[in-house]
């Protein structure tokens, strides 16, 4: 009997789309446009079709602010190589942040959002730095360290709220605008994203997680690229932890919660790593589903687990890479 | 060695020990190196010749000895700020950007605050960009332009053109200096014989190159001066007829006759 093999061959398209020619025809400039504009309008046509679910605007609010905190994950995991358990912290320091600029300092809300983002960022990378000479696992158990000790901080010297948090934030003065800014929000560091991780100071990120030693030896510090990286990755989860403390009106130790640097991994690991929008498509998958499964009580982490588990072993390859390997190949079998 | 030379001294080293554990790995070791020159280091496997590279460049600290580079001491710098004086390195086991294709693999040196104090990374034209250099050093190196070999993703380049790809990260910094830790090594004979002009093409440019090397007959085509290490001493220096006919350094190699 012969044995048979799959072979995978990239569509003539997708190799026509490569160069410059890719803007010779409609059929190929849609080819390249047309999941970037599905995701586009997909998320921009989102709030007026919830018009007609009003309880789920919250959840898909949420969502987005998710997926920011998986875009600033994956950025880290897979092209800085710092795993970064921490995700809470950066949207606890956002969250007290603005609080801070809006109740004691009386600033409105298009101020207190914008400053928490920039100083909240700024505040992460310096108390992340000591760390920074830390690879692999090491890094990731002491970031995971750092929401569980602002809690603390926070419990011990019943400052900022105590217990209580901070109450009579802000909150958004439209529900359009409270829906709009995260999502344009979201899209624009998504693309900014893609673009900057293929620019040449973000091949020089990717360089250090390639080989940290070859980065030095070219009289790069490597000190250096990672605080850069861990202040993009913190300026995204700081603005997620601002926008959700005027979501709720309140800044309180729940934004410290672990939920803040878990879901985004899961996300991650059910989007496919490296590949960004998966991150995003991954918390468009999980957030709502987890919102779903209420309806089934304390059982829903019992489903929730399953369908992780099943997800990591049946498509360990992650969603998205799943999904371009479809629309950019074709499989056949052929005889070995 | 006449009183007139000391000034083309470009890196000086006294008295490197370094010793892990209770192993000594370098012992009291000295040499200078003059600028332009072709410098060998050999000895057997475990006689600290990565180890002195691994010193000098700053990646590891020495217990004690001072590196001077130019008049300057850089002993105890870090990695990064050494090489951007102008003091390149390879690595002897060789790890590429694995998820950069080879010409993006140059972008790191080329973006390095010393090509851009150079104005290295533009090349010859004032408005150049790094992609273009990249690949023109690729080219200059042996990766043949036309073919698609340095667009290539760095992982699947086969062994040759991943030692090329350490030399030309080294090249692209526009080094002063050059560590070459083992190029020959795991190369085939015809790999090496394209090698060598390269390495005699570096020297006309005026790059002083100080080579590790296991290859003894590879090296001796190529160097100047050599030393020889064994077990973190060095046992002879100088040219090479000299250095082979050395009775330490041929036990070294070969073994003692006494048993």
């Amino acid at each position: 009997m012969d044995m048979m093999r799959k072979e995978r061959i990239d569509r003539g398209i997708k190799v026509r789309t490569e160069g410059i020619y890719a803007i010779s025809s409609y059929r190929e400039i849609l080819y390249l446009m047309g999941p970037r504009l599905l995701l586009i309008v997909g998320v921009l046509v989102l709030p007026l079709f919830l018009e007609l679910a009003p309880y789920w605007k919250r959840v898909i609010n949420i969502m987005f602010v998710y997926s920011l905190l998986a875009l600033a994950f994956d950025f880290l995991a897979n092209y800085v190589g710092l795993v970064c358990l921490g995700g809470a912290f950066f949207v606890g320091v956002g969250g007290y942040f603005t609080a801070i600029f809006n109740v004691y300092l009386h600033l409105p809300i298009y101020l207190s959002i914008p400053l928490a983002t920039i100083l909240g960022a700024i505040f992460c990378t310096i108390t992340v730095l000591p760390c920074l000479p830390l690879r692999g696992v090491y890094f990731a158990i002491v970031t995971l360290m750092y929401p569980l000790l602002a809690t603390r901080v926070i419990e011990a010297l019943n400052i900022l709220g105590g217990t209580n948090g901070i109450t009579g934030v802000d909150s958004f003065p439209h529900e359009y605008a409270e829906q709009y800014i995260v999502i344009i929000v979201m899209l624009l560091f998504l693309f900014g994203m893609r673009r900057f991780v293929n620019q040449d100071i973000g091949l020089v990120i990717r360089g250090v997680k390639d080989n940290d030693q070859a980065v030095k030896a070219s009289g790069i510090s490597i000190t250096y690229m990672k605080t850069l990286a861990v202040f993009i990755a913190s300026f995204m989860c700081c603005f997620g932890g601002a926008y959700i403390a005027h979501l709720y009106m309140w800044a309180g130790l729940s934004l410290f919660a672990l939920d803040f640097s878990i879901i985004p991994i899961a996300s991650v690991v059910i989007g496919g790593g490296g590949t960004l929008v998966g991150a995003v498509i991954g918390s468009f998958i999980l957030v709502p589903l987890s919102e779903f499964l209420r309806f089934f009580g304390t059982f829903r982490i019992v489903i929730y687990c399953a369908a992780l588990t099943a997800f990591i072993v049946l498509k360990s390859e992650g969603l998205m890479v799943y999904l371009q390997r479809k629309y950019h190949q074709f499989e056949r079998w052929v005889k070995v | 060695m006449g009183k007139g030379m000391n000034d083309n001294i470009i890196i000086s080293v006294k008295g490197i020990s370094k010793s892990f554990g209770g192993l000594k790995a370098l012992i009291d070791v000295s040499f200078e190196v003059r600028a332009g020159e072709i410098y060998g280091i050999i000895g057997p496997n475990g006689s600290g010749k990565t180890t002195l590279i691994n010193c000098i460049t700053g990646f590891i600290r020495p217990n004690a000895g001072h590196v001077s580079f130019r008049g300057h001491d850089i002993t105890n710098m870090p990695p990064h700020k050494i090489a951007h004086m102008g003091i390149a390195r390879t690595f002897q086991i060789m790890r590429p950007y694995y998820s950069l294709p080879a010409f993006k693999n140059l972008i790191v040196p080329l973006w390095s605050p010393r090509a851009r104090k150079t104005g290295g990374w533009r090349g010859g034209g004032k408005h150049g960009d790094r992609d273009t250099v990249a690949v023109d050093i690729l080219e200059e190196i042996g990766f043949e332009r036309d073919s698609r070999v340095p667009y290539k993703l760095a992982s699947t380049l086969p062994t040759g053109y991943q030692k090329r790809l350490e030399l030309a990260r080294c090249i692209a910094l526009r080094p002063e200096i050059i560590f070459c830790d083992e190029v020959f090594s795991g190369l085939s004979m015809s790999e090496i014989a394209s090698m060598l002009p390269l390495i005699e093409k570096l020297k006309m440019d005026g790059i002083t190159l100080i080579m590790v090397e296991h290859r003894l007959r590879e090296l001796f085509r190529v160097a100047d001066r050599v030393m020889a290490l064994n077990f973190g001493e060095k046992i002879a220096e100088g040219v090479y007829s000299e250095v082979i006919e050395d009775k330490r350094v041929k036990e070294a190699y070969l073994g003692s006759e006494e048993v």
